[in-house]
């Protein structure tokens, strides 16, 4: 059995006086990929969020490697936990090569210095990620999907043994989608990291995540297999729309909204 | 490292240098400068003492007035996301200018230590400025480019009201001393230079080694934090490092604007955004092009001199415009 690298133990988070997470508890073995779904407003991001120490947890704690993230450093945080957030604003005129170097910080001595190993990584990242040919490009040219693997070279660039990502898929083609998350499995198997994703659509968790859970008002509803998890009734309760679970082409289940009286309207 | 850039940036450093010392009421022919710059001294002794009583010492204040401002322009500009922050128009250059301007009319030793004592009162004037600025600014959690710059225009212009006020009310000597808050370097003599330096220094050097954490806040703090920056003390270090940069500067040269706003734009278009490259090469430019405007500022009137800081707004506002309407267009910031 894989090592637990992240356990997240009955972790609630507030935003003033709304519960975001309500006594949470997770665990992510090394080597796998775990999908995160819920409808919007479930918590998703602010989980991504606690565990990458942005928002501070009001109850429970968050171990990363057997250590507790809320007594680290934020650069011993960053050396164990990765992000990959969405591509929104990023600053435009730097270049690839210069953005995936910034995953580098948590490692750099107190002067910054860029030494040899941190081109090193940085190469390797940036070729892991399928974006090495873009390296001298500027981030501001590139397109969503291929920033997207920009910003996954960068938390590979920190050489983090968790990856956490955040809707990595949500303004991509079809094509960047599967690319990426064919990406990303890959990671997790050959390289070993620990990756929790955040994901809108469930029929690509279905066919890449290893197992799933189910977020629905900042409580877990459910966790298991992808088809343990993707069950008709729970997601209809938990989406609030009556949905159909088919067995799909590749074998993965395929989730489709039932068919209702209005959807024959148009 | 790519190296052309600073080759480019220190050769224009060095023409400017040589131009400041060449260029003044008094003519100088190019030999005999230049056997007085390498130490001969069987010379008219008019030009010698022009030359390094004068010249020289006002020569190497304006470079490091000039250095600190654009240094701190880009750190500034790094630091608040805002392509159009300048230590003049945020606020900082006048708040520091009356923190300076309360020291000397309280008493004004002149001896190296008393000189000291100037910049350090403008420092915590321009980080009380920098506070009042920031919050007055700030909306919710985020940092609108447009209100950063109206709040520092008014704290500014309520800074510079004060200190017109504490300069027409002082007399004699004091109001002769403060004339070159209007912009003039015209102080001269090595003390200046050297009360100045080991601020400006400590400034510098504090923001020339900021460029990797100025580039990580670049993608805003939240991805900074999950980078493994220390977000919060940061910002701290690069707010008092340009801070203390800018009060030095002011304290001996007054308020020079748009100089830290023209300068790093420039070195953006040429070489890139990237703040290691952007800090050295503000630094080493911001003198060049101060020096540049402070000799076109001895010769265009000769034998009257106009104040430096008219000759850098006449170029500073129409680019400051310019930049305006292309941030809105978000094409290269």
């Amino acid at each position: 059995m894989s090592p637990i690298m992240l356990e997240v133990q009955s972790v609630s988070v507030a935003y003033g006086q709304r519960l975001a997470l309500r006594g949470l508890s997770l665990r992510l073995d090394a080597g796998s990929v775990l999908g995160l779904i819920g409808p919007n407003g479930a918590g998703k991001t602010t989980l991504i969020r606690a565990i990458s120490g942005v928002v501070p947890i009001g109850s429970g704690r968050i171990l990363a490697a057997g250590r507790d993230l809320a007594l680290l450093r934020p650069a011993e945080r960053a050396r164990l936990v990765a992000v990959v957030p969405q591509a929104h604003n990023l600053p435009a005129a730097y270049t690839v090569w210069e953005t995936v170097l910034l995953g580098r910080t948590p490692h750099l001595n107190w002067l910054g210095q860029i030494l040899p190993k941190d081109e090193a990584r940085t190469e390797w990242a940036l070729r892991r990620a399928q974006a090495l040919e873009l390296a001298d490009r500027p981030i501001g040219e590139l397109s969503s999907g291929e920033q997207q693997r920009v910003l996954l070279a960068r938390a590979l660039a920190q050489a983090a043994p968790v990856l956490l990502l955040d809707e990595p898929t949500a303004n991509l083609d079809l094509q960047y989608q599967v690319k990426l998350m064919e990406l990303v499995c890959d990671l997790a198997h050959r390289e070993g990291l620990a990756v929790l994703a955040a994901l809108h659509d469930l029929n690509l968790m279905a066919r890449y995540a290893d197992r799933a859970a189910l977020l629905v008002q900042g409580e877990l509803c459910a966790e298991g297999t992808p088809a343990e998890v993707l069950d008709a009734e729970v997601l209809s309760r938990a989406y609030q729309l009556p949905v159909q679970v088919l067995p799909g082409p590749s074998g993965a289940p395929l989730v489709v909204p039932a068919a209702t009286p209005s959807s024959h309207m148009t | 490292m790519k190296v052309q850039p600073y080759l480019v940036a220190s050769a224009l450093l060095v023409a400017a240098l040589m131009l400041s010392v060449a260029v003044g009421s008094v003519y100088i022919p190019p030999g005999t400068l230049v056997r007085i710059l390498v130490g001969e001294r069987d010379l008219p002794v008019a030009f010698t003492t022009i030359v390094l009583e004068l010249r020289l010492p006002r020569t190497a204040l304006v470079a490091l007035v000039g250095a600190a401002l654009a240094g701190s322009g880009a750190a500034y500009q790094g630091l608040f996301r805002n392509p159009l922050a300048d230590p003049y128009l945020i606020g900082v250059a006048s708040g520091a200018g009356l923190g300076a301007v309360l020291a000397l009319s309280v008493r004004w030793p002149y001896t190296l230590a008393g000189l000291m004592a100037v910049p350090l009162a403008a420092f915590i004037a321009a980080l009380l400025t920098v506070v009042v600025v920031v919050s007055l600014a700030r909306s919710g959690r985020a940092l609108p480019a447009a209100n950063l710059i109206l709040a520092g225009v008014a704290v500014g212009a309520f800074a510079t009201a004060l200190t017109s006020f504490l300069m027409l009310r002082s007399q004699g000597d004091l109001r002769r001393a403060l004339v070159w808050l209007l912009g003039g370097a015209t102080l001269s003599g090595w003390l200046y230079f050297l009360a100045a330096l080991p601020y400006v220094g400590l400034g510098l050097v504090t923001l020339v080694f900021s460029g990797h954490p100025l580039n990580v806040l670049q993608f805003g703090d939240e991805q900074a934090q999950q980078l493994g920056l220390p977000v919060a003390r940061v910002r701290m270090v690069v707010i008092a490092a340009a801070s203390l940069a800018t009060a030095a500067a002011v304290a001996f040269s007054g308020v020079i604007g748009f100089l830290g706003l023209i300068v790093p734009h420039l070195i953006r278009l040429v070489w890139g955004g990237d703040y290691r490259r952007l800090v050295p090469l503000s630094i080493l430019m911001g003198a060049a092009f101060l020096l540049a405007a402070d000799v076109l500022a001895r010769v265009v009137l000769a034998p009257q001199e106009l104040p430096v800081g008219v000759v850098t707004a006449l170029a500073g506002a129409p680019f400051f415009l310019w930049i305006l309407r292309r941030s809105r267009k978000q094409e290269y910031w």
